[in-house]
Order: C-alpha cells, then sequence, then structure tokens
C-alpha cells in the first residue's frame, strides 16, 4: 500500500490548517462528516466571512475550533441558546451549530427543542456516534438498547431518543438523517439545511471505534460502516416518528421534512422593533402575528404522511 | 424626546430603574426567565426594548439566558440578563465562559432568602460569595450594591461600563426590598451619561487575545473576516485552545490582573459620619440604609458611630477599611456572614456581626445594639 502525501486539500480554504493535526481518532467520522459540511457550504456559496460555527463540548464540539470563520466552543449543552442568542443579534449571519448527540439532546435537551419550536434560523449539525466519546465512551441518550458503554457495563436498559422525531414534533422546519457512509446524499441534505430559513436538523449517525464500536463488536472502524451499509434504509419523506432506531433492525435514513418556508424567530423579533408594528392597535399586531404564524397543523399532517393540504 | 432616556423625574421600582439604566447605557439585548423578586426587569425590557430597537428573549431557563446574552455580547449588542438566587446558581458555568472569554455582560441578581428556593418573595443578601466565587477556576468578580432605585439606574449603567472597560461580566448585586422599593428616579439627559463602549479591534492580523497596555485585548467584530476562535477552553493569544500550565499561568493571570492592577478604578464606597466615628457599621444594600438610621440614633445616644457603605461590594475595598482598622467595627448584612469575612480580613481583627437569615431587613435598632455592643 503505498501512502499519498498531498500539500493541500481542497477545503484548505475553510480549514484552519495551522490547528491541524485535529484531536480525532484514527477512524472516527467526524471528519467526514464536516468536510460534507465544508463542501456543501462551498457548493451553495455560502460566504465563510458571513458564517458562525457554534459547538458545544466533546469531540464534535472540537469542530469549531478547526473551520476558517468565526467560531464559538461553548460549554457543555449550551451551543444552541448561545447561537440563538448570536442569530437573534445578528440575523445576517448565518449561522450552524455543529455538535455531538450527547451535547445537544443530553445536557442540552431543552434548548434543542426550544429553538426548534421557535423556528430559529439557525442550522444543527448533531452527530450521533451513539456515546461520550470524548470522555472515554459512557451511556449517551442516543446508545441503543442493549449497547455497551462504561456506564452501561452489562448493557444498556434505556430506550434511545428518537432525534429525528424529537426535533420534527419540536417544530423544526428540516429534517434529515444520514451515515457518515452517505456522504454524497448527507451533503444535499446539508446544502438544504444552510439554504433553509427556519430552524434545520440533519442527524450523521457515526462511528467512533475507539469508545464504542470496541465494546459492541465494531472495533474497526469499516464494521460501523458495514453495520450502517447493512441495515441504512434510504427513504425520503417517512413519518419522522418511524425513525426509531434498534439494535440489529433496519432503520430508515433519508429527508424526514422539508417544511414549507415560514417566518422565522428572527424575522418576528425584528418585526417587534419596527414603529408601524408598535405605533398600531393590539388588534392589528395580533392580526400580523397570526398571519406570520407557523402552521403547525400543517406541520403535522405532512410529518404523519397525510400532505401539506387539508 | 428621545425614547431610550427617559429624561425626568420618575416613580419607579429598583427593578424598573435597573430595566431603564440598562437602556440608557445602550443595552439592546436581554434573555432572561421569570423568576421573583426579578421579573419586573424582564417585564420592563420586554416592552421597552422594541421601542428602542432591542432585542427581547424569554428563554427556556436560566442556563440558556446567560448562554444567549453572551452570544449577542459577540453579535456587538450591550446585553443583559436578570436573575434571583436559583437563577443565579443555574446561569453560574456561563457565567464562567464569559470571563474564560472576556464577553462583558451585565447579570442583575435580584437577591432572595435562600438556599433552595427559600423565601422567593423576600430578602435576602446571601449571594455575595456567591458573586465573588460561584463559578470554578481563579477569577476576579465585580459586583456593584444599590441601596435605592435611583441607584439602580445609576449602577447599571455603571455596571455596562465597567463590563464593557474589562472585558468581564459585571454583577448588579440588588436585593428583594431594593428591586422593589419605590422612589423617585432622576434620569438625567443624554449628555450627562457617561457611557464607555467596548473597544474594537480594527487589525486583522493582530491576534485576537492580544492586550493593550491595559491588559484588556480589544474585541473583535464577528462577520467581518477575523475568523476568530472563541473557546471556554485555556487559550492563547490567538485564541486557540492550549492544554498546558504555562498558557494557563499566563492566561488566566491576565485575565486577574487586568481587574487586579486596576481595582482601584472600580472600588466605590460611601463614609457618612466616619471621619470622627469610633465604631464603623459596614452594609450595603438595603440594609445600609437601616444602618444609617442605626447610626444617627447611635450619634443622639452619644456614640460617634459612622456607616461604611458598600457601592461596590467586589473588588472589595480592604485598603480603606485596613486604614480605618483602628476604629471598632459592626457588620450588618441579611446572612450569616460574607462581607463579615472580608471585614474582618481587611481590619485583622473580629468585628461585631449583626446578622439575619432573611425575610424581612433589619430594623434600625438591631443596628444600634451592635454599635453598643462594639463600643463596650
Amino acid at each position: 500500500m503505498s501512502i499519498i502525501k498531498a500539500d493541500t486539500h481542497p477545503l484548505d480554504r475553510y480549514l484552519r490548517t495551522e490547528r491541524l493535526p485535529h484531536v480525532w481518532c484514527p477512524g472516527c467520522g467526524i471528519g467526514t462528516v464536516l468536510g460534507a459540511y465544508l463542501r456543501a457550504m462551498e457548493k451553495i456559496g455560502m460566504d465563510p466571512e458571513k458564517s458562525i460555527m457554534v459547538s458545544g463540548i466533546g469531540c464534535t464540539g472540537r469542530a469549531a475550533g478547526y473551520v476558517r470563520m468565526d467560531s464559538f466552543h461553548t460549554t457543555h449543552g449550551r451551543a444552541i441558546p448561545f447561537a440563538v442568542g448570536l442569530k437573534a443579534a445578528r440575523p445576517d449571519l448565518n449561522v450552524t451549530v455543529f455538535s455531538g448527540d450527547g451535547d445537544l439532546f443530553a445536557i442540552g435537551g431543552n434548548h434543542i427543542i426550544h429553538a426548534a419550536r421557535r423556528n430559529a434560523n439557525i442550522t444543527v449539525v448533531a452527530i450521533n456516534n451513539f456515546t461520550y466519546g470524548m470522555t472515554g465512551g459512557q451511556l449517551a441518550p442516543t446508545t441503543p438498547e442493549t449497547g455497551i458503554t462504561t456506564t452501561s457495563p452489562y448493557g444498556n436498559v434505556e430506550s434511545p431518543f428518537n432525534l429525528a422525531g424529537l426535533i420534527a414534533v419540536a417544530g423544526a422546519s428540516y429534517v434529515a438523517r444520514w451515515t457518515s457512509l452517505h456522504v454524497r446524499r448527507l451533503e444535499k441534505s446539508l446544502e438544504k439545511a444552510l439554504k433553509k430559513r427556519g430552524f434545520s436538523f440533519v442527524e450523521v449517525l457515526s462511528q467512533c471505534p475507539t469508545a464504542y464500536g470496541r465494546r459492541n463488536r465494531m472495533r474497526d472502524p469499516v464494521d460501523t460502516l458495514k453495520y450502517f451499509q447493512k441495515y441504512a434504509v434510504v427513504k425520503n419523506h417517512v413519518n419522522p416518528l418511524e425513525g426509531v432506531i434498534e439494535p440489529n433492525k433496519p432503520f430508515v435514513v433519508g429527508e424526514f421534512l422539508d417544511a414549507p418556508e415560514e417566518p422565522t424567530f428572527e424575522d418576528k423579533l425584528w418585526e417587534l422593533t419596527k414603529a408601524e408594528f408598535l405605533h398600531t392597535s393590539q388588534a392589528e399586531r395580533s392580526e400580523w402575528i397570526i398571519e406570520h404564524r407557523r402552521h403547525l397543523e400543517v406541520l403535522s399532517r405532512i410529518i404523519s404522511g397525510k400532505g401539506g393540504e387539508e | 424626546m428621545s425614547k431610550d432616556i427617559l429624561v425626568g423625574d420618575h416613580f419607579l421600582s429598583g427593578d424598573v430603574a435597573a430595566a431603564e439604566g440598562a437602556i440608557a447605557a445602550g443595552c439592546r439585548f436581554f434573555a432572561g426567565y421569570p423568576i421573583t423578586p426579578s421579573s419586573e426587569v424582564a417585564e420592563r425590557m420586554a416592552r421597552r426594548l422594541p421601542e428602542v430597537g432591542g432585542i427581547f428573549i424569554q428563554m427556556e431557563d436560566e442556563l440558556a439566558s446567560m448562554a444567549a446574552i453572551l452570544g449577542a455580547s459577540w453579535g456587538g449588542r450591550k446585553a443583559m440578563t436578570a436573575t434571583s438566587g436559583p437563577g443565579f446558581s443555574l446561569m453560574m458555568e456561563n457565567y464562567g465562559l464569559g470571563i474564560m472569554t472576556e464577553t462583558p455582560v451585565v447579570i442583575v441578581n435580584v437577591q432572595r432568602a435562600g438556599p433552595s428556593t427559600g423565601l422567593p418573595t423576600l430578602l435576602g443578601q446571601g449571594d455575595v460569595m456567591q458573586a465573588r466565587w460561584g463559578t470554578h477556576g481563579s477569577y476576579q468578580a465585580i459586583a456593584l450594591s444599590p441601596e435605592s432605585p435611583q441607584e439602580c439606574f445609576d449602577m447599571t449603567i455603571k455596571a455596562f461600563n465597567l463590563a464593557e472597560r474589562f472585558r468581564q461580566p459585571v454583577i448588579l448585586l440588588m436585593d428583594e426590598s431594593v428591586g422593589h422599593l419605590f422612589e423617585r428616579v432622576t434620569i438625567p439627559p443624554k449628555e450627562e451619561i457617561e457611557i464607555v463602549n467596548r473597544k474594537i479591534l480594527k487589525d486583522k492580523n493582530r491576534k485576537i487575545y492580544e492586550p493593550d497596555e491595559d491588559l484588556v485585548p480589544p474585541m473583535p467584530p464577528i462577520g467581518e473576516g477575523f475568523g476568530i476562535h472563541v473557546t471556554g477552553l485555556t487559550h492563547d493569544e490567538r485564541g486557540y485552545p492550549s492544554i498546558n500550565a504555562e498558557t494557563q499561568e499566563r492566561m488566566i493571570g491576565r485575565i486577574n490582573d487586568k481587574i487586579r492592577k486596576y481595582a482601584d478604578e472600580i472600588v466605590d464606597y460611601e463614609e457618612f459620619m466616619v471621619d470622627d466615628a469610633e465604631v464603623i457599621v459596614v452594609a450595603y444594600g438595603i440594609t445600609a440604609r437601616s444602618a444609617r438610621r442605626a447610626v444617627i440614633m447611635a450619634r443622639e445616644n452619644g456614640i460617634k458611630a459612622g456607616l461604611f457603605r458598600l457601592k461596590v461590594i467586589w473588588p472589595f475595598p480592604s485598603k480603606r477599611l485596613e486604614e480605618l482598622s483602628d476604629r471598632e467595627f459592626v457588620v450588618a448584612e441579611v446572612n450569616n456572614g460574607q462581607a463579615l469575612v472580608e471585614v474582618e480580613r481587611a481590619i485583622k481583627k473580629r468585628a461585631v456581626f449583626v446578622g439575619k437569615m432573611g425575610g424581612e431587613p433589619h430594623k434600625p435598632q438591631e443596628i444600634l445594639k451592635g454599635i453598643e455592643e462594639a463600643v463596650k
């Protein structure tokens, strides 16, 4: 086998190359997902100077340290509210939260459902590696039942969250799930997510050979990719509530939800500051609010596969 | 008349005055979560901020509120939150993130009696040490303590000025009685209000955490191609994580020194009849008002008493107290001895302590008793 050495990488202009090598383990899937994210950015011509990446704590959280754009590595679980505050203050900037399943759904679980409910105009990329990698492989709210972790040494007895279902029901505008194997499709979804006005969410199942695979008969990173290949069923617009992941059973990947665009949280916050909104009657203000409300009843019909029309 | 500064005399509660002070200081972002006895700050901001082009968000909890104001501050806005004990506890981690990333924000804590849910509607002053040491690690805190609605207005402006000057979260340590007290508040015209704004980094080639001579680095703008990285990890001057003892010593040393070296600029106190006093009462917030009365009563009884009122609690005015340490001391506060520890450390002897667990302010007679004991 020969090793190919290159001095440059096509994505160098998006990376803080002086920060490399990165902290991620050999065989980790985070780099694959970050690559897809940056290619999606490039493809849609998103200006890195006008783009912000916010992350929390954990392996995925370190991504913010490698991208050549204004980036914030915040506290555990609080990337979303930091991003919500930043985006509300600066709606002119593209804001992405790039973080892991534990950060976004355990310690930060409350924030993500509220950000989706508000339809904050941010993109959330959640890398789900089923465990806490940075701290050595503990139980996560995404660990499959029976999964062995350092804090579930006899097998996980808890049921994991169906992240796609949870976020769709909470009110997101765009929801997709892929794996680190489905790179091209992931890229396409990321393009859509980044372009979407409103709360967009892309979950990426990914291998963690060091902390999770090793304890769950997937010691080699390729073992997890083979698992994804064997069990991932590509289907678009399936009811996200059917996105449950059970061990050693087929699970759905694809675009779950691409809802019609509606006014975002920031649109409404800024409307409040306009004189023509403030200096009218409450009846007219209420009318504006109803006119610009989110149509969650339509969203529910789309989610449950009944279509967007009555 | 401009909407941002409501020039004139008003009859306001301390909570509302703090909100007006924030707006006068240029605060244009508020994120908070309702909690007694601070909710009136949020309510006023919700009504007022849109009128002046500002953003108000009621977040899902206090952890989110604190994170959101940090994000907004990096977005270039002056930002504030308001809370009370339980919420203040929840904010502690991101208070630390604000210190570590050198983010100017203001946290209003209208203290109630704790621990835990305690007395939600009643007075406490038990967060003095939490304001100083509440988040983990080594840092300097800045905390102000108003005794009246007028000072709630004035000191909120000052809190923003200090936050912007030192690039650090600043705490306005109010208490329930001052927060709910209604009094005349005079709002001066704009030109009479001193406003300090953060230094903005202009040179893209300069490292973002390279300090000026005053040890404070200018704050880089976002969305303008600086490509900054900001982290709660120990970081070098470039802002990049640097996980070693040497960087820790240098960077954490600097964020402490930027305040320690200029503490004299921040320290603020009021001396009332202190010059010839044989006994000095140290108090702050609502307690200072009872103490002032007690001092007058003591004087009427022939005891030369004085009041030393902490307007800024952190940094603590140890130097001045040490100069006065030939006098007898009484410390009165609504807790079981927090400022007391600092006073005794400064005067290098014991003080008579007049504490209360919370629920009501001191009666002047209670403090008078302490004064009489001190001169016995």
